[in-house]
This record gives C-alpha cells, structure tokens and sequence, in this order.
C-alpha cells in the first residue's frame, strides 16, 4: 500500500511539466500550427528559470520572488521562441515538421551555450518548496498523494478547466479552433488567421518555457543538457493521446507520469531489472500509444500544419 | 521579368538568409559577451590552418555524409528521418557484436560483415518507424526521436554488460563504458600522422550509389515521386506506403553504416558519445546540400568545418562548443524559410512590379 501512495505521490508533481507543455502545444496545434520544436523552448525555459534565482537573486533575502521571477522570464522568452518560430513556419509557411526541429537544435543549443557561460558546472537552487496544506495533507492515502506539492503543481492542475473554458467558451478560443480546422471560412468572417497563429504560438511558448522552468526550479532543483529528456516531444506526442482535449490530456501527462513513477519505484526497490530497460518505458509507451490512437488522428484539427495562405486559392 | 533580374532576386534573397542567420548567432553570442567576428572567423578558418585539423574536418564529414545520403533518400520519399542518431547507435552495437564473436576472421570478410552487419541493425531501427507510419500512420518525427532514446539505452546496457572490456571490470579501468578494442582485421587504413581513415572512399562511392539509385532507376523515380505528390504519385499505381518503407529501411542502413565507418575508422571500439549528435548535424546537411549527393558532399565539409571549428573557440575565444547546435538549429529555420520565399512566384512578380515602377516611372505621366 506505501508503495502505492509513493509511485502515485511521485507520479503527480512529475505529470506538472508533460502537462503544462501539452497544454500550450493543444493551443499551437488548435491553431493549425504542429509545433515539434517545445522540447527546445522547454530547455531555453529550464535554464532561465534557474539563471534569475541562482545569479540575481544570490543570497538574496525573500529567494521567493526571484522564482517567481525566474518562472516570468522562462514564460516571456518562451512566447517570444513561440513568436520566432511563428515567422518561419506562418509568415514564410515553411514546412512545419522539420522547421521544428530546427527550433529545437536552437533553443537546446542555446540553453546549452549560455549555461556554460553564466552558471558553468553543476550548481543547485533552493527552488521552489514543497507546501503541506493544512489539514487536507493529513488524510491518509489522499493527503499525501495530492496535497504535499509545491504551488505549482496545483496551479497546473488549476489550469486544466481553465485552459478547457478558454478554449472552448471563450470568443478567443473558438477563433483559435476555427483558424486550426477552416482557415478560409475564418478569414471570410474577418478573423485575421496568421495573427491568431501567432497569439497561439505566443501562448503556447510561454507554457512550454514555464514547463521546462518548473523541471529546473520545482524538480530537478538544478539544470543539466539532459533535464528536458524527450519530454517535449512526449508532450507532443500527448496532444494526440488526449485528442486535442485538456481534460484528456491531463489523463495522458499523468500515465505517463506515473511509468516514471514506477520506473524509479521498481529502481528504489533493488529489483533485479536493468536500468536502462526501465529508462527506456515512457518512450516506449509514446510508440504504443500513438499506434494505438491512430484514429484519433481523425480528430484533430484539418487544417493542421497547413500553412495559410490569403492569396491562393486551394 | 529579365533573366538578370530573377538572378539578382535570388541571390539577394540568399545573402539576406545568410545574413539574418548569422545576426541570430551574433545576438547569442553577443549575450555572453564574446567577440562576434572572431568568433565566427575561429569557426570558419582556424581548422583549415593545419594538415591535421583539415584531417579532422574530413573525419568528421565522412558520417555526415553517409548519414545526410539517408537522410535525403527518407527526405525525397515524404517521410523526414531524425532516428539517424538511434540508427547509428544499433549500427555500432551491430558492428561491434560480429567483430567481438569473430575477431579471427580475414579481413576482407570481417570488414564487409561487420558493415553489413551495421547496415542491417540501422535498417532495422529505420523500418520501425517505416512501418508504423506506413500501417498505423504514426508520425515518424515522433516515433524517430522517441526511438532514439531507446537506442541511446540499449546502447548504454550493452556497454555497460554484454560488451564491456573485461580490462573494464576487474582492474578498474578508465570507468567509461566502452568495449574491448576489436580485432585488427576491422580497423580501416589510415593516413600516416592522422586519424583521417580510407572511410572517406566508402562514403564517396555511396553519395555515387544515391545519385543512380534516386535518379538513373525507375525505384528512385518513384520514391521521389512518392514523396513529391502522394496522391499524385497513387494515382499513377506507385505504393506510395511501400516505398515509404523501403526509403525508411536504406535511411536507417545509412546510418548504420556511417556508425560501422566510424568506428573501424576512427575509435576502434564502441564506446559512449561516438555518435555525438552527427544524426541531428546530418539533418542539416542534407538540407543544407539540397537533398542532392553533389551538395550533400560540400555541406558535410562545411559542417564538419563548423564542429571542429566549435571545438576550438572554447579554447580561443571562450565560447562553448554547444554554440555549433544554436548554429545549426538557425541553418535549418532559415534554410527551410528561404526555401518557401525562393518558391513563391507571387512574391518574385510583386517585387518585380515595385522594381519597375522604380526604375522605369509609368509613362502615362509624361504623355
């Protein structure tokens, strides 16, 4: 039963980073825009996060404010990479896919060259703590499974409804879901398509720049080129498991969250089990998953990865 | 429009590419304080200065080469291969599994196994994602990467188990997990004084092979036309899902190849970090040389160019070595950008007629 209560109390703040992610990937690809590039805005968000905290805000009296700012800044420089990555693949309509990629070889390698330059070796942060909330933590089972986190990870869980409200009830989200399924018939009602790209982009950046700042800050405490690890892609691969929906999405970030989980449980226990194979779990489950929900691909927004285009008439 | 004039626009067009990525670059160096020019000349000229760095170049574009041949192959069939890196890696196990069971073998037989044998674990790595795209239709840019992680472990568990260097285990070692230094009857020619190896010859006669095979064959034809125009390509009875498959298969053998070359050439033995990010560099290659072996050769040289080049301005100018993935990440976006502006005869007219009206005014005026 321990065991249990331990896989699930890990498995819920290790979900907060895949969710978040996915989050704002379900903004860019409801918008039209297949954004393969989060893994690389995560890494330039991880680092950032970390950087505020461990360099200005060194000995500093209240480190509470300077995560908090760190958090910021990861969230604004991911808008502006989602901004970046909006003039390649909306105002020059270069192909989505490998225009990804390239994004991501740019913000890791960024993330990679400025912290050997301002941070250098393996350094720690305080980070942000975890939080026991009064009372509730005390239910046994349930207490320590939900309410033992940081504040972030309720805030995560917060934003599920209200990323769902705003995509759904709000006139901004059905302009985004519109331009993401028939651009054309949105543009003849006046919605200026690439502008709406770019505001998805822009938000879905700065979730994935947020996400990679809850890895340095909350989890890790540290930064390292490997911190990300697939999870950007793994949150890719998410929005196609969830089917574009937050509430799905939420149940995809914590299955697999809770294979690290166990993977790191089945370590814990010294079971006879290479290493490696255990590592190797979570990726192999995206592949399943994805061969397993190909019909949801049906689903998803039409006019994903089609870039738009005012002037020609398709 | 006058014949100069599309010219001029094209160039134009490329300069301002070139321009626009190396300002990024500029902007992250700038960041970390360093000096912009020096740093971008240290990359570009410092490794030619000696015979030995120029070995090095070389060494470096020989996998780039036979990787970015696969690359372009997957590319031209409609399905984009970032698995080379997980490729590679099972080339190497592969390779080095026939090299430690049969040391003794002569090596005209050892040698060719021991590629074929790479061939045929990268090829297998690329028909997975092949097949799952093909039959389940799931995203090779998501299966690939996802693959090359679980290639980075099974790398690593053999390293670590099945392979290691008994030296390793019992008098301590040097602590990375590395195999046994294999037979001599793998190990590849050398020029004298360096590392640079008789590799650079294989990967020549591939860039050849890829030429005939994607233009001089009716095979070739049709996995560009697969790739060009899916419908179009079905409609005219070509199995688009086939050749999908097949593309997948000779990218990922590719790769296994290059990986089987690099360490007959210039490790010796399989050991951690030797695909060191040549799948991902390679992608850049192939883009960067048009997709076409002609180019693909000269790109690869210029990229190896920029990784030795990175390598040193650590110890020149103090910029990290990572700089040459920001550097690449820009080549791709700006490569993939111009590539659309280059293609759109709306936007050559509209500059045209802006271009006219500057140089020869209306004549309505002056009658």
């Amino acid at each position: 039963m321990n065991f249990i209560v331990n896989i699930l109390s890990l498995a819920v703040p290790f979900s907060v980073a895949l969710l978040i992610a996915s989050l704002g990937e379900m903004f860019n690809q409801r918008a039209g825009i297949f954004n393969l590039g989060c893994e690389g805005v995560m890494a330039m968000g991880a680092f950032l996060g970390m950087l505020i905290p461990y360099s200005i805000g060194h000995g500093g009296a209240t480190p509470g404010v300077y995560n908090f700012l760190g958090l910021l800044v990861a969230m604004g420089v991911g808008a502006l990479f989602g901004i970046f990555f909006g003039f390649v693949v909306v105002t020059f309509r270069a192909p989505q896919g490998i225009a990804g990629i390239g994004l991501q070889m740019f913000g890791v390698g960024t993330a990679g060259t400025l912290f050997r330059h301002f941070i250098g070796g393996t350094q720690s942060v305080l980070g942000i703590d975890n939080i026991d909330i009064p009372l509730l933590s005390k239910i046994p089972i349930l207490g320590p499974i939900f309410f033992t986190h940081n504040i972030l990870v309720y805030l995560a869980f917060l934003f599920v409804p209200v990323a769902w409200y705003i995509l759904f009830k709000t006139p901004w989200g059905l302009r985004v879901r519109a331009v993401g399924t028939n651009p054309r018939a949105a543009d003849s009602i006046g919605i200026q398509v690439n502008r709406v790209r770019f505001q998805a982009l822009a938000v879905g950046g700065a979730l994935a720049g947020l996400a990679g700042a809850y890895l340095s800050l909350c989890q890790a405490k540290m930064f390292s080129d490997e911190i990300i690890a697939g999870r950007g892609f793994i949150a890719v691969a998410l929005v196609y498991f969830g089917h574009w929906n937050p509430v799905k999405i939420m149940w995809g970030a914590l299955l697999f969250s809770f294979a690290q989980a166990l993977q790191l449980a089945i370590q814990g226990q010294g079971i006879n089990f290479p290493y490696e194979f255990a590592v190797m779990l979570p990726y192999v489950m995206v592949i399943v998953v994805l061969a397993f929900s190909r019909e949801s691909q049906l689903l998803g927004p039409t006019a994903l990865g089609k870039p738009f285009n005012r002037e020609k008439r398709t | 429009m006058t014949k100069t004039f599309k010219i001029t626009y094209k160039v134009t067009i490329i300069i301002l590419a070139i321009l626009a990525a190396m300002t990024i670059g500029a902007i992250i160096l700038l960041t970390i304080g360093a000096d912009v020019l020096k740093t971008y000349s240290v990359i570009l000229f410092e490794p030619l200065k000696t015979t030995l760095q120029l070995s090095e170049v070389l060494i470096r574009a020989i996998p780039l080469t036979i990787i970015a041949l696969g690359i372009a192959v997957a590319y031209r069939s409609g399905i984009i291969n970032i698995g080379a890196e997980g490729q590679m890696a099972m080339g190497i196990l592969g390779t080095t599994a026939i090299a430690l069971l049969f040391p003794e073998l002569p090596k005209p037989i050892l040698l060719p196994l021991a590629i074929l044998a790479g061939a045929i674990c990268g090829g297998l790595w690329g028909f997975i994602p092949g097949i799952l795209k093909a039959k389940l239709q799931v995203s090779e840019l998501l299966s690939t990467v996802m693959l090359n992680y679980i290639a980075a472990q099974f790398y690593t568990f053999f390293l670590r188990g099945p392979m290691l260097d008994p030296a390793e285990s019992s008098l301590g070692g040097s602590g990375t997990p590395q195999s046994m230094r294999l037979s001599k009857n793998l190990w590849l020619e050398r020029l004298p004084g360096t590392r640079l190896h008789t590799g650079i010859f294989f990967a020549i006669i591939l860039a050849i092979v890829i030429y005939l095979l994607l233009w001089k064959t009716s095979t070739g034809m049709k996995m560009r036309a697969a790739g060009a125009s899916e419908r179009a390509a079905r409609y005219g009875g070509i199995s688009v899902t086939t050749y999908l498959v097949v593309a997948m298969v000779i990218s990922g053998a590719f790769a296994g190849m290059a990986g089987a070359i690099e360490i007959a050439g210039v490790h010796r033995r399989a050991i951690e970090g030797v695909t060191g990010g040549y799948g991902f560099s390679a992608i850049v290659v192939a883009l960067f040389g048009g997709l076409h072996p002609a180019g693909i050769i000269p790109a690869s040289f210029f990229f190896g160019l920029l990784i030795v080049g990175a390598d040193m301005t650590q110890r020149m100018v103090g910029v990290p070595a990572n700089m040459v993935n920001v550097l690449q990440g820009i080549i791709i976006l700006v490569i993939v950008a111009t590539k659309m502006v280059l293609a759109d005869p709306y936007l050559m007219e509209k500059v045209w007629r802006k271009y006219q009206k500057i140089t020869n005014p209306p004549k309505e005026v002056e009658a």
